[in-house]
């Protein structure tokens, strides 16, 4: 791999090292920006009800719906926003849908 | 051994084009630049270059896909005039800020409205802050060797910004002129190969996302490092203007200096007029006046300081302008013209005259009036008037 | 060919949580079914129209896109990825690129149908080998909920509020399907994120890798704009298709095939009633309005089932 241009750009960059034209090396880097504190509602899984029909997975408009060897193990709170499609879409009732403390 | 042809402006143009032999030209017709797409076609068609040509539905689409292209990582290039490059607008200000270096020859031919067809610079004086860089060119022969030095300027690691190559609307366009071309492995040579290193949407190494929601976090740091950009186009364009002379013999600058060493009235000016103008200086010269001109070559970047230093010993100054800017206070030539003389020691009388609008014709007697009112302000110390047109019935 | 979740789930995730865009948002569930159609192995240049989408998934620093992605301007995104396409095409010929590239573009239904009009069917019509996807969410979300040519009629949007006077917008909505259709290009399909992503995923599939321009327009709720409840987001689509209002269907050669048929097709007012904008419908004086809409509904779906062969 040739130089990846891997450079983390924060408000203290200055003009000189930042990317030209606001280019972007990482791909995918929005995964390290957190948008579960936007949530006022939370769903919570229940593994033992979930029969895995993995309906919700598509649903999910931030991919949070965690999936390991083709199962459902849980939900990703880092990036899920609490819209609560997940929950409504089960049709075996798999969520809670609580208020976020 | 070079090539002796003629060859009209238009066909110098896109001559440079098929020996460069871009990767992609997107690009939509319009009077009087159309027949660079209609060569360039054929070109295609004869298989004379490997150059995917895109003929697009607009000049909108036509900067749109040339930006696609060249994020893509090809060498690019189009053409267009007057309303064409309005239509570009909005987009030749995202290929300058993506750092993308489009070659665009520029056949000036005046924005609507009226509607117009004829030769006058109000295209691309009005995108003369979009942040491309801008070279304008005299004849078909100035055409041809700006448009090959363009590549390299676009493409240079310091520069990655796109340049127009302004040339007059049927004036230049339509007339055949001798040209002398370089052979094609002699243009393929200098400008070379184009690497378009990571900063590419199909580089192999990893994938990139390019045209940002930039707030104001960096949207300034963006906008400022593209300002250096432009800053260092300057050094860049004297360099590859050398190694082009070491090439042809062809010599070229930021502008040229026309009997300027001891002149005391002067006229600025850009493109064709500066041939017609020629012939006045050497005409008053024969008469013992000591004139001289300045054609601007590169109006963007703006060559300030030189510019002072090439006209600060003049006494009077009438720079014209062939588009206003309807700013009632001079074209853009003459407002910067005038700004760059402002820190130097002594200063020339500069004053403005627009010119030519609409392909309105522009001949020595014209230019001849203008030195005499030089003539007469030096000679009287006094200005009748500052901003001046040239040529309308009053 | 169908894909079932089972296999869906194993895909490699092309989009990423950490984008900006609303809790609940139709567009990035319609992104992600569309993605999953891409082969792993195979790599993608994608573009987007400004927009919702676009700003919320591409705010410097941050990209959500797991692929190379370009953002031009609002009108423009199907020029641009047509000169992605050319570039990518000339520079493999040369040797330059030995990876094989799929090139996808994301609209609005304001970049897709309106303001981008002109650059999508200038792309579609030169045959570059490409997919557009508009997420049609019938209005101009990322400003703040204007009309488009894709907004419903009766509407409540703010640039065709319902007033005392005017019950919103005033027209029919363009059928752009139809219009990209009549372009004669090689796949066309109108879609949506719908039970088991099996339609979406097909059409996105068939799209991709149909040689030459193909268009999906996939009806994609927002639930700001629309003001329903957000965890209800597949109801709504569900609605949708189950009144006949967004039929599924696709335009394979020339070849016209309804793709679902409810099996007991459902009063508009169904879809209409959980969806604030259409609230001042309810209004008692307001009953013959829905009458007309259900009128329209029925014309087009009719013409539809003609066109199919149904």
């Amino acid at each position: 791999m040739k130089d990846n241009k891997k450079v983390t750009i924060t408000t203290e960059t200055t003009w000189k090292e930042i990317t030209p034209g606001g280019i972007i090396y990482e791909a995918g880097n929005a995964h390290n920006y957190k948008t579960g504190e936007w949530r006022s509602m939370k769903p919570i899984w229940n593994s033992e009800k979930c029969k895995q029909c993995l309906l919700c997975f598509p649903v999910c408009p931030d991919s949070s719906i965690l999936v390991e060897d083709g199962k459902i193990v849980g939900i990703d709170y880092d990036h899920c926003k609490g819209c609560g499609v997940c929950v409504e879409v089960c049709p075996f009732k798999v969520f809670d849908f609580v208020k976020e403390d | 051994m070079a090539i002796r042809e003629r060859l009209s402006g238009n066909e110098a143009v896109a001559t440079a084009m098929k020996q460069i032999n871009p990767d992609v030209v997107a690009a939509f017709p319009i009077t009087p630049s159309t027949e660079v797409p209609q060569y360039f076609s054929q070109f295609v068609a004869n298989g004379s270059v490997d150059t995917e040509f895109v003929a697009v539905e607009s000049e909108h689409s036509a900067m749109s896909a040339c930006v696609g292209a060249s994020a893509a990582g090809a060498r690019v290039m189009t053409a267009t005039s007057a309303n064409g490059l309005a239509l570009m607008w909005e987009i030749l200000y995202i290929a300058a800020s993506s750092r993308l270096p489009i070659v665009m020859p520029v056949i000036n031919r005046a924005l609507s409205g009226p509607i117009n067809i004829h030769n006058d610079h109000s295209d691309s004086m009005g995108a003369r802050d979009s942040g491309w860089i801008q070279l304008y060119s005299e004849d078909n022969q100035e055409a041809y060797d700006n448009i090959i030095q363009a590549i390299r300027i676009a493409e240079h690691k310091d520069v990655r910004l796109p340049v127009m190559v302004c040339m007059d609307g049927f004036i230049v366009s339509h007339s055949v002129e001798n040209i002398e071309l370089l052979e094609t492995e002699k243009v393929k040579e200098f400008v070379g190969e184009y690497d378009p290193g990571l900063d590419t949407l199909l580089n192999p190494e990893q994938p990139v996302a390019m045209g940002p929601l930039d707030l104001p976090p960096h949207y300034f740091e963006h906008k400022r490092q593209q300002a250096e950009a432009m800053k260092n186009a300057k050094k860049v364009i004297l360099e590859i203007a050398k190694e082009f002379e070491a090439l042809t013999g062809r010599k070229y600058g930021l502008f040229e200096e026309y009997k300027m060493e001891d002149a005391e009235v002067a006229i600025v000016v850009l493109n064709s007029t500066a041939g017609t103008a020629k012939e006045v200086v050497d005409e008053l010269r024969e008469k013992g006046v000591k004139a001289g001109l300045i054609k601007i070559r590169v109006f963007r970047p703006f060559p300030v300081e030189e510019l002072r230093d090439a006209l600060k010993h003049v006494k009077a100054v009438a720079v014209m302008d062939k588009a206003d800017s309807f700013s009632a206070a001079g074209g853009p030539v003459f407002v910067e013209t005038r700004a760059a003389l402002y820190d130097a020691e002594t200063k020339p009388v500069v004053i403005s005259y627009i010119y030519g609008l609409g392909g309105r014709d522009v001949r020595t007697n014209d230019i001849m009036k203008v030195y005499n009112d030089l003539l007469e302000i030096v000679e009287t110390g006094e200005v009748k008037s500052v901003y001046n047109y040239l040529g309308v019935r009053e | 060919m169908a894909l079932n979740l089972r296999e869906a789930v194993k895909r490699p995730e092309r989009f990423t949580g950490g984008h900006r865009l609303c809790a609940g948002c139709g567009a990035s569930v319609t992104v992600r079914a569309v993605l999953r159609a891409l082969k792993p192995e195979d790599k993608a240049v994608i573009g987007a129209a400004t927009g919702c989408l676009e700003v919320s998934s591409f705010l410097y620093p941050y990209t959500a896109w797991k692929d190379s992605f370009i953002h031009n301007a609002f009108e423009n995104a199907g020029a641009t990825i047509s000169g992605v396409e050319a570039a990518y095409r000339v520079l493999k010929k040369k040797g330059k690129i030995d990876d094989t590239y799929k090139f996808i573009a994301f609209g609005g239904d304001g970049g897709t149908y309106d303001i981008g009009l002109q650059s999508l069917s200038g792309a579609m019509e030169r045959g570059h080998d490409m997919v557009y996807v508009c997420y049609d969410n019938g209005a101009y979300m990322n400003t703040g909920i204007q009309r488009s040519s894709a907004t419903p009629k009766y509407a409540n949007t703010t640039t065709s509020p319902a007033g005392k006077v005017v019950p919103g917008k005033q027209q029919f909505r363009k059928d752009l399907t139809e219009v990209m259709a009549a372009h004669h290009i090689p796949y066309v399909a109108q879609t949506a994120p719908f039970g088991n992503f099996s339609d979406i995923h097909q059409k996105a599939e068939k799209a991709i890798y149909t040689e030459g321009p193909a268009f999906l327009n996939v009806f994609t709720p927002c639930p700001r704009g629309w003001r329903y409840d957000t965890p209800k987001l597949m109801e709504i689509v569900k609605l949708a298709i189950d009144t006949c209002y967004w039929p599924l269907y696709e335009v394979e050669n020339g070849k016209w095939r309804l793709t679902y048929k409810p099996k007991k097709k459902l009063p508009i007012e169904d879809f209409l009633r959980p969806q604030g904008r259409f609230k001042h419908l309810f209004k008692p004086e307001n009953q013959h309005l829905i009458e007309e809409l259900q009128k329209e509904v029925d014309r087009r779906w009719e013409m539809l089932l003609e066109k199919c062969g149904e």
